[in-house]
């Protein structure tokens, strides 16, 4: 009776902290902004997988439109292999950008084709340059976005499909477009997708919400390319300490069972 | 055979014999935690001491692996940590352990220090021993705040920038310190090497503490729920095998609810933007400490006005740090001769608002101090509730508690452990309420 | 233990306990492996563990060393006498007896790592001014270990020759090592 009561006790407190954290942490999904609707994503849950042929799409999506302004410094291209890719293509992708290698024997860098263990190359050499070509707005390393906003993916995918026209009275300067999922509702960055702006090897018909789909599934693969090691991981150690735990507990309650507790 | 004991006494073998005649480390062992007598009725916040062991040997562990692959450069230091992330072979769950660690440390170290409140275990004899474990927060709080810094993305940055500011706000020579702290006039390279070192030094601190911690504790022996001393060998059990067991149970639960969160949501207790490099130019929209610090920030921000001559700058910062001061001397503030709140009817229930408050603390920390609590009030801002929570913390100690202690009747204690015990709580022929006795 | 209740009692206790300790001390030794794992080449550091080598430019004669895993590794064109030497050797000279057939593609080209099996000094020999020891090849300064025209070991305390890494000929100019 003792220990129910006490595990009662100790579940509440625990529970009470979890709580506090939780209102702590969603404090910083308030803005003005819209909210991002929730979508059912295929890597959500502790099953959940990456879907490689959305990815694939989405790399494809990212190498056409967004590399243009922004970079995915963090990935290299060998890392393309997760999603299916072969050795050849990878290669073949690689091959199509430069990046500066050196200093050679005469002491000059140099250019050459990229290979499979370099990163993605970057389209600017560095802020400054990408902060200059796009009137003074830094389009940020997409890397990391998805793990870096608190929307996650439901806000990228929002962001990206969500461009419309300004409400009348809402003063847009120039330079900027209206997003109302964007803090602030003025975003630097001009609506980056049109339909049919790509042309998909699959068949897939390339609406604006098709490659904002794809691209986010390949952003959230290039955020946290350990998830699926990660969960299947995670799946074994969980319940091997479940089991070890009640084990134990089945232990101590024979042994505790010849005392007068 | 019995069960578990280790043959390390009278009986060792040759080897043991002649190395525990020259350091005895066998028989201490032996002495300390095998024979040493421990009461019979812990409940389940005992296994604290033992799963906050665990954590720290745990951070240490996959802090030591992770510097091994950790450049501490501010152009370089985001970029291992993703190296660590991507590339090294099983990187991602060294950090997100170190990580979630830190996390499951403090949400320990906090029941263990409420349940040192809850059953008094600061009073006497136990004073020091208390004041080490708040020795042991203070260096874990230095140590997350820097550790914190290390991956330098914006919170890093902008949490390093705000807290070491804190100093300044010392009269005449603050400006001084802190750039004594940053090694130059912002937070830069040589702040990054230096929290970076002590990251690596301040959990030997920690460690140190804590053998002293334990040593104290030995000395003492254990508070219990009752808190009443074991009257002898019929109140106690021998530490193992009964509590190495039940410490066994309490940590393997622990880390199985650790590892869910570390597996499947290693980012719940983290902050999105230290996903982004730290960037010296622009502060984020709204910066919040690791949760665990909530609490202590809400303090430093309610105070935004002045007292008397001390302007709101430093009255906040004497009072963040006051939260942790008045801790120190609990044990005097604290004037009641009876340990457990079972038996302390109307500190009972302050002991709970205490707790509420301090969780009301923690969501006014992480709310900017200009939003409205409820949607439908919009005068009464967080600010407001900040101010509330606040007072409430520093009167339950300063004033409350040395009140309760004049004035509240204990209800009876019983005479023994093994008498509560056998006589279902407290219904047995009690003692009236007496002064606890010294052990 | 006479009692038959209080010995199953007694059995059953024993197994809880054994599987306890099993089960905890399986699960600490897998948690140890990835602590361990973590200080083994990762992976940006695997997929550098090749390297490609423009060979055009190499004269007759000529030595070049490159960086192949952090390592360097002589490439030796060698003049036809160098080679006669290499092929002629008795192979009961030798400490680690080895044909200069098995040690390259092409008689032309000597490819090996650059790093003594003694002690992992780099040998002296690549550049003309350099001292290359009584066979003609590559005198190691740490210990005096002497190496031939293939390479191979044949005084000093070095035990084995200089390894010879995996690489092809990707044409007639570029070989890929590793």
């Amino acid at each position: 009776m003792g220990i129910v009561c006490n595990l009662r006790r100790a579940a509440a407190a625990t529970g009470l902290i979890a709580a506090a954290a939780l209102v702590s942490t969603s404090a910083f999904a308030a803005g003005d902004a819209k909210h991002a609707e929730e979508q059912d994503w295929h890597f959500e849950g502790i099953f959940g997988t990456v879907d490689k042929a959305s990815a694939q799409r989405g790399l494809q999506v990212y190498l056409e439109v967004c590399s243009g302004c922004h970079s995915l410094k963090q990935v290299a291209y060998r890392n393309l292999s997760d999603l299916g890719f072969t050795e050849a293509e990878i290669k073949a992708i690689a091959a199509d950008y430069d990046v500066t290698d050196g200093p050679n024997d005469e002491g000059e860098m140099f250019e050459r084709p990229a290979i499979a263990s370099d990163a993605f190359v970057s389209p600017f050499p560095n802020n400054e340059a990408a902060q200059a070509s796009n009137n003074g707005a830094l389009p940020p390393d997409l890397s990391l976005q998805v793990k870096a906003h608190a929307g996650g993916a439901n806000y990228i995918y929002a962001l990206l499909s969500g461009y419309e026209d300004a409400p009348v009275g809402k003063d847009v300067p120039n330079g900027l477009s209206y997003n109302p999922f964007f803090p602030g509702e003025l975003i630097a960055m001009p609506a980056p997708l049109a339909e049919d702006g790509v042309e998909y090897s699959d068949g897939t018909v390339a609406s604006v919400d098709q490659m904002a789909w794809d691209v986010v599934n390949f952003m959230q693969w290039a955020a946290e390319p350990e998830m699926e090691q990660r969960k299947k991981m995670g799946f074994k150690v969980v319940l091997f300490l479940i089991i070890l735990s009640a084990i134990l507990y089945a232990a101590k309650r024979k042994m505790w069972s010849n005392l007068d507790h | 055979m019995s069960a578990g004991t280790n043959q390390t006494g009278g009986t060792g073998s040759g080897l043991v014999k002649w190395i525990d005649s020259r350091l005895p480390i066998f028989s201490y062992m032996q002495k300390e935690y095998a024979e040493f007598e421990a009461p019979k009725n812990f409940n389940w916040f005992w296994n604290f001491g033992a799963i906050l062991t665990f954590m720290l040997v745990l951070m240490i562990m996959t802090g030591i692996f992770l510097a091994m692959q950790y450049t501490p450069h501010t152009g370089l230091a985001f970029d291992s940590v993703e190296r660590i992330m991507r590339d090294v072979n099983f990187g991602w769950l060294l950090r997100y352990l170190h990580a979630n660690g830190a996390t499951f440390f403090f949400i320990a170290v906090y029941i263990h220090m409420f349940r040192g409140m809850y059953y008094g275990s600061y009073k006497g004899p136990r004073e020091l021993l208390w004041m080490l474990g708040v020795v042991i927060l203070l260096l874990m709080m230095a140590t997350a705040f820097m550790g914190y810094v290390l991956p330098w993305g914006q919170m890093s940055f902008w949490g390093a920038t705000v807290i070491t500011n804190l100093f300044s706000a010392i009269p005449l020579v603050g400006d001084s310190i802190v750039t004594l702290l940053w090694g130059g006039f912002s937070v830069d390279n040589p702040t990054l090497n230096r929290f970076f070192a002590l990251h690596y030094l301040f959990p030997f601190l920690i460690f140190g503490v804590v053998i002293l911690h334990v040593i104290a504790l030995h000395v003492t022996g254990s508070n219990n729920p009752l808190g009443v001393d074991p009257k002898g060998p019929q109140d106690t059990v021998p530490f193992h095998p009964y509590y190495t067991m039940k410490d066994s149970v309490g940590l393997a639960v622990f880390v199985t609810i650790m590892a869910a969160f570390v597996f499947f949501a290693p980012n719940f207790f983290g902050e999105p933007e230290n996903y982004l490099e730290a960037a010296p130019l622009v502060t984020p929209a709204h910066i919040v400490p690791e949760w665990y610090f909530l609490p202590f920030f809400a303090i430093l921000r309610s105070i935004d006005f002045n007292i008397w001559f001390i302007d709101a700058k430093l009255a906040g910062v004497l009072a963040m740090f006051g939260a942790i001061g008045v801790l120190f001397i609990l044990p005097w503030l604290d004037k009641s001769p009876v340990r457990s709140a079972k038996f302390r009817p109307m500190y009972k229930w302050f002991f709970w608002i205490l707790l509420l408050d301090c969780i009301i603390l923690g969501y006014v920390g992480g709310k900017p101090t200009d939003d409205a609590v409820f949607a439908g009030a919009a005068w009464f801002k967080i600010i407001h509730l900040g101010y509330i929570t606040t007072f409430w913390y520093f009167f339950h100690f300063l004033i409350l508690l040395p009140l309760l202690g004049i004035f509240e009747r204990p209800k009876p204690l019983p005479k023994s452990i093994s008498e509560a015990v056998l006589g279902g709580g407290t219904s047995g022929a009690a003692a009236t309420a007496k002064p606890m006795e010294k052990a | 233990m006479s009692d038959d209740t209080q010995d199953h009692d007694g059995s059953r206790r024993d197994f809880l306990y054994l599987s306890a300790g099993a089960f905890g001390a399986v699960g600490l030794g897998a948690a140890l492996w990835p602590f361990i794992s973590s200080m083994n080449p990762s992976a940006d550091v695997l997929a550098l563990s090749t390297t490609e080598v423009d060979i055009s430019q190499i004269e007759n004669g000529q030595r070049v060393t490159v960086k192949w895993q952090g390592k360097p590794v002589f490439i030796d064109r060698r003049t036809p006498k160098a080679i006669s030497e290499a092929e002629s050797t008795d192979l009961g000279d030798l400490r680690d007896p080895q044909t200069d057939a098995d040690r390259v593609i092409q008689p032309e080209w000597l490819v090996v790592v650059g790093v003594c099996t003694h002690l992992g000094c780099v040998p002296k020999g690549q550049k003309p001014s350099e001292q290359r020891g009584d066979w003609g090849g590559w005198f190691c300064p740490c210990h005096s270990s002497h190496y031939d025209t293939s390479g191979r070991i044949r005084q000093g305390p070095a035990p084995l020759n200089l390894p010879v890494p995996p690489y092809e000929f990707l044409n007639d100019t570029n070989i890929k090592i590793g």
